[in-house]
């Protein structure tokens, strides 16, 4: 640019990320209820099935998995759900009410970089609560590490993109705090149903289980339940989870408002 | 060969480095900025120019256009037309180094309930090159002892002082305040405006949206009058009040009745009025000593004695007054 200033770096300096991304993080230690949430509860229940004789039982109509091993992609996709839809909107859409967007969008950091580090750090809570999962069921449940780890990866990027992408096309969409709270919940509950978090979705009849593949955690379940046994996953989730966040990302670019 | 002396210039610009880069052109120059919501026309044809080291107010009433104004200059707002420059940048083409070189004071912006005014402003800190001491910043406002406090804590003073440090924690060579002072109680207004003439006398020019009369009295070197979108006076503040100038006042409660001729006759005096038990003196030079003396001459004693000289609040009063009476005739 042509300007009369011309400086050494240009771009804003790049210590300000870490200092939005440190300050997000304060944020999430001291209203902790999205961690809790989403690491702890997820926890509780995974604890609580795996000491449940009844859940340790193979079962042919879960191609001879135990219900227990069933839960364990649904509570990563409820873990990545209830951070991505509830507490990744939740509070960008308090930025924008509070005007601390706006107040951001007229100093050299763009008001973008605030956004990233929301992801960043809800990225890190999904990442803790996967490990936490995999670490309590093969330290005491007898459970493997995922057998395919370079699938599981992959299941697991494509996952948190596409959920990602919901989140903040609702961010976008939600005017108000009250808002987001509603469209949240409208939006999680049924996902959460037909991931089966309430009830095996291969225990309905079929077509609830046709219903669930293109959920986006039905697919999240699908996408990661293979790796976790030895098999790449299969294509027809990944591109479900990719064409999601493909769409909503755009939808969420298109209509975002900063202020 | 003026493309030569062009180039020349430029050269020597380049070499010369940022500071007297800028040297001569204006801080903030603002031409026919026109902006309009739907079908209302929030700001109609201003034009106004700010000298760097200026402090620049904007006066008017409440929907006169003031914030809309100040939210083209720092490029929050494309205008429908017009040209804003500040130190000859476009606020919304050059987006990033106008922000590096502007400090901005919005109204109603907060920020996140529990992060402390200490990470706030060190946050904010790392956003610009050369930052302000942070610790002179509190100290100077009154925030000293509450850097470990939640922003939810703070009183709405102790948010708009933080929010008058944002604006200058960059160390900018322009500093954007709308209503700086806005809830602040009168200590706190003066500890503003004592920092805003320090951070002036440093070299920051400072544009400032205000309310109150006195903060413009006091702080402005010139000051715009804006009222339905257009700019009705620009001046200094002693300008603008001997413009709507009706002389001097003075007000009495007189001891026993007399006869209003008595004072009508001096040469000091261009009105007598009644307002209840006062008498309402108006007219010019040695008014108070020529209305006692009259009295007194004549057996009357003027009692609990006020004078009131015209104010920039007396001119702004009259002058919007004018304006609007100038578009009703013209509707």
């Amino acid at each position: 640019m042509n300007g009369l200033y011309t400086f050494a770096r240009p771009g804003a300096p790049r210590a300000a990320f870490g200092a939005i991304l440190r300050n997000e993080a304060r944020l999430v230690w001291r209203q902790p209820a999205g961690a809790i949430t989403a690491i702890g509860i997820a926890t509780v229940i995974l604890v609580i099935l795996g000491v449940l004789p009844v859940f340790k039982q193979p079962s042919s109509r879960l191609d001879g998995l135990t219900p227990f091993q069933i839960y364990i992609p649904i509570l990563i996709s409820f873990s990545i759900g209830i951070l991505a839809l509830v507490y990744l909107p939740g509070p960008l859409v308090s930025y924008r009410e509070l005007g601390v967007l706006r107040r951001l969008s007229v100093t050299p950091v763009p008001a973008s970089w605030v956004l990233a580090a929301q992801l960043a750090v809800q990225a890190c809570l999904m990442l803790i609560a996967v490990l936490i999962i995999f670490v309590v069921s093969v330290a005491f449940f007898g459970q493997h590490a995922p057998g395919n780890p370079g699938g599981f990866l992959l299941a697991l990027v494509l996952s948190i993109a596409a959920l990602f992408a919901i989140g903040l096309w609702i961010a976008a969409v939600a005017r108000t705090s009250g808002a987001v709270r509603g469209i949240s919940a409208a939006v999680l509950y049924p996902l959460l149903f037909f991931s089966g978090l309430y009830y095996p979705v291969q225990l309905m009849p079929s077509v609830m289980l046709d219903i669930s593949h293109f959920t986006p955690l039905g697919a999240v379940v699908q996408a990661t339940v293979y790796p976790m046994f030895g098999e790449f996953p299969p294509t027809s989730p990944l591109l479900v989870l990719a064409a999601y966040a493909l769409v909503f990302g755009f939808l969420a670019r298109r209509f975002f408002r900063w202020e | 060969m003026t493309n030569q002396v062009g180039r020349d210039n430029a050269a020597r610009l380049n070499e010369a480095g940022e500071t007297s880069l800028a040297a001569g052109i204006p801080a903030v120059q603002v031409t026919h900025l026109r902006k309009s919501y739907g079908s209302l026309l929030a700001v109609d044809d201003v034009s106004f120019s700010v000298a760097q080291g200026e402090i620049f107010g904007i006066l008017g009433p409440n929907g006169a256009g003031k914030t809309t104004t100040v939210e083209c200059v720092v490029g929050l707002r494309e205008p429908d037309a017009g040209t804003i420059r500040l130190l000859g940048l476009d606020p919304r083409a050059d987006r990033q180094q106008v922000h590096e070189i502007v400090g901005v004071q919005l109204q109603e912006s907060a920020f996140q309930a529990k992060l402390r005014v200490g990470e706030i402003l060190d946050m904010y800190r790392t956003f610009y090159r050369s930052p302000a001491d942070t610790g002179e910043l509190v100290e100077a406002l009154g925030l000293a002892g509450k850097r470990r406090d939640y922003y939810r804590s703070l009183s709405g003073g102790q948010r708009q002082r933080l929010s008058v440090a944002l604006a200058l924690i960059g160390r900018p060579r322009i500093a954007v305040l709308d209503e700086m002072t806005a809830g602040l109680d009168p200590q706190g207004r003066r500890d503003a405006w004592r920092l805003i003439e320090q951070v002036r006398d440093r070299g920051t020019t400072i544009m400032l949206v205000t309310h109150f009369m006195e903060e413009a009295e006091r702080l402005c070197d010139r000051v715009a009058l804006i009222d339905g979108g257009r700019i009705i006076a620009l001046d200094t503040p002693a300008g603008l009040v001997a413009r709507a100038k009706r002389g001097k006042t003075v007000r009495f409660v007189p001891s026993g009745p007399f006869d209003e001729s008595l004072l009508t006759g001096l040469a000091e005096v261009t009105r007598v009025e009644r307002d209840g038990r006062y008498v309402v003196v108006t007219g010019t030079g040695e008014l108070v000593n020529a209305v006692v003396l009259a009295l007194h001459a004549a057996g009357v004693e003027a009692r609990d004695v006020r004078l009131d000289e015209a104010s920039l609040e007396d001119a702004f009063v009259r002058l919007t007054a004018e304006h609007e009476q100038d578009q009703g005739g013209r509707l």
